[in-house]
């Protein structure tokens, strides 16, 4: 909804956040269920009720327990039953700097502010460590925000007694236990307070007249940044920018001007905004956001374009380039089926509202930021946070690498008569075993994002995913592929449950990346082979419809199951009795080998 | 501004904040008189006043103010 997307009018939302939610209920589309817990320092009601609406419009339909006023620390330390029966799936802690019960004085010694520093750091730390034992989700922590005023005026954050020093070290504490633990996360509220103001963030008329951490007018802004971890921890980040070229990556029009009276570079201010602009899309693509191109343009044209000596993209950082005269439209809907991803992963980024209008209205999904003029843009997008970073993997870093393969790979096949010789020729090495440490989070994030590819689309915590694979009661598998072009990382999990000699399949997903590879079947080896090992005889299957994965609807079938079951909403239930001297499906994957 | 200019717009006001278009409110009414009117949402709707027109109340006037003929009072007063 296009009132929900930054830059929005904060009054409006406040103003109208109960029209806005009627009316997203009544659009319909398809939301997941989370049950979120706020447990406050301070007043939450608003907060609650304009988070809603954000996590609405980004397909998260929520149901919040809200801890009563300034419980936040009681709650978990006292197991309050509420909070304990209603198993939250995610928790947000919203703390601020109200909420630090002691300060430094300007009369304190050094060791002593050490110690206090240690004794505010102790009580939270003692809440985290309590909550991640006892209810394995997700946790959003405020960091501490500047105070409004400063007692040694600007020496306050050089000497150890000033307020600001104190803040400083102790969210240092707080930063070093989000890097040492996982499905922690930082609510950077001191960034947020600092970009809207401090003054007016702090106002105090909103802590003494009604106990909020904060100005009633930042709520929204705080609200929409908090939803962007949720969703970005739900698995439900964008993917992709879709860039336009002329007067979005450069000033000037390139078939018209000619390369070399573009303005990109430091000759002019124009020139240095667009500069520093294309900096900032390149290191989108270093936290793994994927870069394609639709421009109206002679495709030569926008090559040499990139190719200007100033400018800081180059071809080759581009999945796919679109030059042509086609709609905008048609051609992103094709780079997202050459990626095999969903257009609602993608963000489409040019400077002409009517381009823009197009692409919105004929592109399911697709999100269209209205990024005003040049020196706004890069504001705009990164305020959006549609790509808001919760962990940084290795795989969000080479992902481009794997796309661009990918490509390559298609280019490939068109080379090859036989499409098993093809295959053969990836000289594909996967690796199929149980789950292992290093690659919990990968698999609880695909369990989170898999669309398309996914048999009963459960998603699954980083707590649950560990105790799966603890339980001599499951059966799990993480499936990772490799070719001569690159390595596509962990692709494929399945979790299988037993009940004595039947395996009932609760999990089967595979990353798109990696489809009409024969990975599946590898899986499929790999989960009749552990069965074997354990005296189970039947496998069963499931496959509940959504919205998104039409396309496995029949996998059972393909992968030898047979159906037993149809229900009336399209759900089936599918069984496999392994023979005796069961044949390998797999022929052309190297699985498990010079690997331990 | 007249009193009742500044009434029409505290009707539409009110409208939006509670999402009901049947609310007119007169000098007398006061929390009591409307159902989803309670000391919460009565942070959202003083916003909302003060964005409609363009004001700020002090905390001296929110503590003090009685009912919807004494918020209208302090609006004339400040936009005069």
């Amino acid at each position: 909804m296009k009132e929900l997307e930054y830059p929005f009018d904060s009054e409006y939302v406040l103003k109208k956040s109960k029209k806005i939610k009627r009316q997203l209920m009544e659009e319909g589309g398809s939301f997941i269920s989370k049950k979120i817990a706020v447990l406050g320092g301070s007043t939450t009601h608003d907060i609650i009720r304009v988070l809603e609406v954000f996590l609405l419009n980004q397909g998260i339909q929520p149901v919040f327990y809200e801890s009563e006023y300034a419980q936040y620390w009681q709650d978990v330390m006292f197991d309050n039953p509420e909070l304990v029966s209603f198993a939250p799936d995610l928790i947000c802690v919203h703390t601020s700097n109200r909420n630090i019960t002691s300060c430094p004085k300007v009369t304190d010694s050094a060791e002593q502010i050490d110690a206090l520093l240690e004794e505010q750091y102790e009580h939270f730390r003692v809440m985290w460590d309590k909550l991640a034992e006892k209810y394995h989700c997700p946790v959003i922590q405020n960091n501490f925000e500047y105070p409004f005023y400063r007692i040694l005026g600007n020496q306050e954050a050089v000497y150890a007694q000033g307020r600001i020093s104190f803040i400083n070290r102790l969210n240092e504490k707080f930063y070093q236990y989000a890097r040492e633990h996982e499905n922690f996360y930082i609510h950077d509220i001191n960034y947020m307070a600092a970009a809207y103001g401090l003054d007016k963030w702090s106002d105090p008329f909103y802590w003494h007249m009604y106990k909020y951490a904060m100005c009633m007018q930042a709520i929204p802004e705080f609200a929409y940044n908090l939803s962007n971890i949720i969703k970005s921890v739900f698995g439900r980040n964008k993917k992709s920018l879709v860039l336009d070229l002329d007067n979005t990556l450069w000033g000037g029009i390139v078939g018209d001007d000619g390369v070399e009276n573009l303005e990109i570079g430091q000759e002019t201010s124009m020139g240095q905004v667009y500069s520093e602009f294309q900096g900032y899309i390149k290191a989108q693509k270093d936290i793994g956001v994927m870069l394609n191109i639709a421009s109206k343009n002679e495709y030569d044209n926008a090559v040499a374009g990139l190719n200007h000596p100033d400018g800081t993209l180059k071809p080759e950082d581009f999945i796919l380039i679109k030059a042509d005269w086609e709609p905008k439209s048609r051609n992103i809907v094709e780079i997202a089926g050459e990626m095999d991803i969903l257009t609602d992963s993608l963000v489409f980024v040019d400077d002409n509202p009517a381009e823009r209008e197009i692409v919105s209205t004929q592109v399911q999904g697709v999100a269209v930021p209205a990024i005003g003029t040049p020196e706004q843009y890069i504001r705009v997008l990164d305020h959006s946070g549609f790509f808001e970073v919760t962990k940084l993997s290795e795989d969000d870093t080479k992902r481009n690498e794997m796309y661009q393969a990918n490509v390559k790979r298609k280019q490939q096949q068109q080379n090859f008569g036989d499409y098993r010789e093809y295959l053969l020729s990836l000289k594909m090495q996967g690796t199929i075993k149980p789950f292992e440490a290093i690659y919990m989070a990968r698999i609880a994030q695909l369990t989170n994002k898999s669309n398309q590819f996914n048999l009963t689309t459960r998603r699954y915590t980083q707590s649950d995913i560990e105790q799966f694979a603890d339980s001599p009661d499951y059966i799990t598998r993480y499936g990772k592929l490799e070719d001569k072009f690159g390595d596509n990382g962990v692709v494929s999990v399945v979790i299988g449950k037993k009940d004595d000699t039947v395996l009932h399949l609760e999990l089967w997903l595979m990353s798109c990346r990696v489809l009409k590879r024969d990975m599946e079947y590898a899986m499929m080896d790999s989960i009749v082979e552990a069965c074997e090992e354990c005296g189970i005889e039947t496998i069963m299957g499931y496959y509940y419809p959504t919205a998104k994965n039409a396309m496995v609807k029949e996998f059972y079938a393909a992968m030898g199951f047979e159906k037993i079951r149809e229900e009336e909403d399209g759900s089936t239930v599918w069984q496999f009795v392994i023979p005796s001297g069961y044949e390998k499906k797999n022929t052309v994957i190297t699985v498990n080998e010079g690997v331990q | 501004m007249t009193r009742e200019a500044v009434f029409e717009k505290l009707n539409e006001v009110f409208r939006d904040v509670f999402d009901d278009e049947d609310i007119t409110v007169t000098d007398t009414t006061t929390a009591d008189d409307i159902e989803d009117w309670d000391s919460l949402e009565h942070i959202n709707l003083l916003a909302a006043v003060e964005q409609e027109f363009g004001m700020k109340f002090n905390m001296g006037q929110v503590v003090s103010m009685k009912n919807v003929g004494e918020m209208a009072d302090i609006i004339i007063n400040q936009i005069g």
